[in-house]
């Protein structure tokens, strides 16, 4: 469900300044004036000269001019999201380095340049401004959280620097945000959920009730899982939202209707610990099925004390943890490039576990970011519309070495990749695939045209 | 006629008022300089510096000036932000209207939180102003349907326009952002040279005094608030229509307690300790947050030695050991 109108004006919005806005400066260009400008002034003065030499502008001034396809990574180092920022970072470093092995973009090297956004909207936007004008950044990428991705967006829009997010939210295809901001990589919530109805209305039960945390990431499961349960002939007989400062859930547990065949839960945050205990301790021997998402016990080892319960239940994962008996030689590939064990941990230590269903994204859409400006010619920020257009124009991914989680298929207007979903049960200490759904499981209607808007 | 009484009846010397206009002008005209020579990362970064610093003028008027140790004042900041950004979003209203609406929210918030909290005082004052800003944060939750909660929503581009013009361009941006610090700065210092800021400072200092010569200490306690949340509340409105983007991050307690470091940095109750300190606090994260992760550790260590070297903040210490007629 959405509640927000697309206020765009027909064709995007309008470029009001009447400048050139096929690069950063036209993006950010003021209105034609008679007098001073900012740049005439600077110029006329000198003062970029004596700005440079300060401290702290030095390394700036000199970015301006270097050879480098320059990548600027916004990374969830601190604050919530920093489990899975220290993971996309090693992925990350992890491509960046077989691209350049293999000659880099265009015969241009690659640098990563990783910017800590501590997980806030408000420094996220700040990076991005940081990206574009400051370390003249070609692209920005790299976000996950949803509330940075779209306190963001709205800024790289207006510098008119491509905004490649590994998010997994709904919030790209939607339409809320701009033209300027794409997700290849990795599959939207939306699509995840609809996929996942078919096969736990076959499977494990038509009457299900969801426990979600009360807030975006669980309203959308709440609204798209239901949807979709209805359409396979099943339905969501209770739906329980968990409020964020809750800590302890026995009391929510009664509220589950006794009818209950499916428990769906998406419980995130460093509360799930708890809440899969007291889960347990409620139910005993005598429980319903249970499915869940894996986002919910990223970075969390599946034997960690408390988790028994889980033990026979499904989780949706975006890429199997653990290596699995039918593991692709992509997967294989990627897994050791990565530096993750086949139980989906660090190889130097078995306890630092990844976020394995997410992280994947980070790989493919710098591969997708390569094929992109190959195929635009790309030679610096003027050439920043074309990308967007030669993403645009994508579609088909096969399964390969730079897309090791499987074959995908790009919506150009929706700015938005579709892919096989996959569900693991929790047998013992391992997580073991037992459905792959097609991509077309998750296709939707589309819900906005970016290629409408200018660039 | 006795010498004590000759000391009593010597008026104080007036202010120097050419040389108090003349620096918070100065600082004006410097702002609108930088415009032309800034590079675009720390004009950008200065827009919204200017809009920050308001937040912390507001919170000055309260915490400074008043005496008012609020942990809450994130809630004026998002009651200015998410006024300006629902009312886009949902009625076309574009942002002149928006962000008079923003203003009017956020003091009649302060209002109703002035009529019950200020039954208080210390550290009950501070934990009802900390409850309220909290429950202001799960309500934005609550109503995710509209607020979409955690993850907040983009504020309409056809919405970001005033008089006709764009406030996502640069210029505009940061006119508009000097503009508002502008009439934050000067109304600060009018208020602190006026009687109802003498008044609010003899409240500060000692509350029974100033009732037992006969001020209605609460009702101006209540006006102080009310300002300060009409400036919180102005910055607020600002950075949504200015950048776009309206979230609920923005009324939790780190943004309660952001404005409080930034006037402690700065110097409470100076006009210009806001600003320095923002201005500090931001370059200070930037800059510490490429080099390192732990630089929350690096915030934390200069704010110990600012305590150490400077107790009353920056421009608290430099009034108190060079220039005592700074406002």
């Amino acid at each position: 469900m959405t509640t927000f109108k697309d206020r765009r004006p027909a064709g995007g919005k309008a470029n009001t300044t009447g400048a050139d806005t096929t690069g950063l400066k036209g993006a950010d260009t003021k209105p034609a004036k008679s007098g001073p400008s900012r740049r005439g002034v600077l110029a006329g003065l000198g003062a970029a000269g004596a700005l440079t030499a300060m401290p702290g502008f030095v390394r700036y001034s000199q970015a301006q001019s270097a050879e480098p396809i320059k990548i600027g990574f916004q990374v969830h180092r601190t604050g919530i999201g920093a489990a899975y920022g220290r993971w996309y970072d090693r992925t990350t470093m992890a491509a960046t380095k077989l691209i350049n092995d293999a000659g880099g973009i265009n015969g241009r090297p690659v640098e990563i340049i990783a910017e800590d956004d501590g997980t806030d909207p408000k420094r996220g936007a700040e990076v991005v401004e940081k990206f574009a004008t400051q370390h003249g950044c070609d692209i920005a990428f790299g976000t996950l959280f949803s509330h940075v991705v779209i306190g963001s967006a709205p800024r790289a829009g207006e510098l008119k620097i491509p905004y490649f997010v590994v998010s997994e939210g709904h919030h790209v295809a939607s339409g809320m945000l701009n033209r300027y901001t794409l997700q290849p990589g990795i599959t939207d919530v939306k699509s995840q959920v609809i996929a996942m109805a078919p096969w736990v209305s076959d499977n494990l039960g038509k009457k299900v009730t969801m426990i979600f945390p009360d807030f975006a990431f669980g309203h959308n499961h709440r609204d798209f899982f239901t949807e979709a349960m209805a359409a396979q002939g099943g339905e969501v007989i209770e739906q329980i939202a968990i409020p964020p400062t809750e800590s302890s859930f026995f009391k929510y547990f009664p509220k589950i209707p006794s009818e209950t065949e499916v428990l769906y839960h998406v419980m995130v945050g460093p509360g799930v610990l708890t809440f899969v205990k007291e889960m347990g301790e409620f139910y005993g021997s005598n429980r319903p099925e249970i499915f869940g998402f894996i986002d919910s016990l990223e970075a969390v080892d599946i034997t960690s004390p408390g988790l028994e319960f889980l033990d026979g239940t499904y989780l949706w994962e975006g890429n199997p943890r653990q290596a699995q008996a039918d593991q692709s030689e992509h997967d294989k590939f990627y897994r050791e490039a990565v530096g993750v064990d086949a139980r989906g941990a660090s190889v130097d230590d078995p306890k630092d576990v990844s976020t394995y269903a997410h992280m994947f994204g980070c790989w493919e859409t710098l591969n997708i970011v390569k094929v992109g400006m190959e195929a635009c010619g790309y030679s610096g920020t003027k050439d920043r519309g074309a990308l967007i257009e030669a993403v645009e124009a994508m579609k088909d991914m096969p399964e390969s070495r730079a897309h090791p989680q499987g074959a995908k298929v790009f919506n150009g207007k929706t700015h938005q990749v579709f892919g096989h979903q996959f569900i693991s049960q929790v047998q013992g200490a391992d997580l073991v695939k037992v459905h792959t759904t097609p991509i077309e499981a998750g296709y939707y209607e589309d819900e906005v045209d970016y290629t409408t808007q200018p660039l | 006629m006795s010498e004590s009484t000759a000391v009593l009846s010597t008026p104080p010397a007036a202010p120097p008022t050419a040389r108090i206009l003349g620096l918070h002008l100065g600082v004006l005209a410097v702002l609108f300089a930088l415009h032309f020579v800034l590079p675009d990362y720390h004009h950008i970064s200065l827009s919204r510096i200017m809009v920050l610093a308001c937040f912390a003028m507001g919170y000055n008027l309260a915490f400074g000036y008043s005496g008012l140790l609020s942990l809450g004042h994130a809630m004026f900041f998002a009651a200015g932000l998410y006024a300006a950004g629902l009312v886009a979003q949902f009625a076309d209203i574009a942002a002149p209207g928006g962000f008079l609406i923003g203003v009017a929210a956020a003091a009649l918030v302060a209002l109703t939180l002035g009529a019950i909290a200020l039954r208080t005082g210390g550290v009950s004052f501070m934990i009802v102003t900390l409850m309220f800003a909290q429950a202001v944060f799960l309500i934005i939750y609550y109503f995710g349907t509209y607020t979409r909660g955690d993850e907040g929503f983009v504020v309409p581009d056809a919405m970001r326009v005033l008089l006709g013009l764009d406030l996502a361009d640069p210029t505009v941006r940061y006119m508009t952002a000097l503009a508002l610090f502008a009439a934050c700065l000067m109304g600060s210092l009018a208020l602190a040279r006026s009687n109802l800021g003498r008044v609010l400072i003899a409240i500060r200092e000692n509350e029974d005094r100033a009732r037992m010569l006969g001020y209605d200490v609460y009702r101006y306690k209540l006006t102080a608030l009310t300002l300060s949340a009409v400036m919180a509340g102005a910055a607020g409105a600002a950075y949504g229509l200015l950048f776009g983007y309206v979230g609920a991050s923005f009324a939790s307690i780190q943004y309660s307690i952001y404005p409080l470091l930034w006037v402690l940095m700065g110097g409470a109750g100076t006009v210009l300790g806001p600003f320095l300190g923002t201005v500090l606090m931001f370059y200070l994260v930037d800059l510490t947050s490429a080099a390192t992760t732990a630089y929350l550790l690096v915030v934390g260590l200069v704010l110990i030695a600012l305590i150490l070297f400077f107790p009353k903040g920056i421009l608290g210490t430099v009034r108190e050991r060079y220039l005592p007629w700074l406002p």
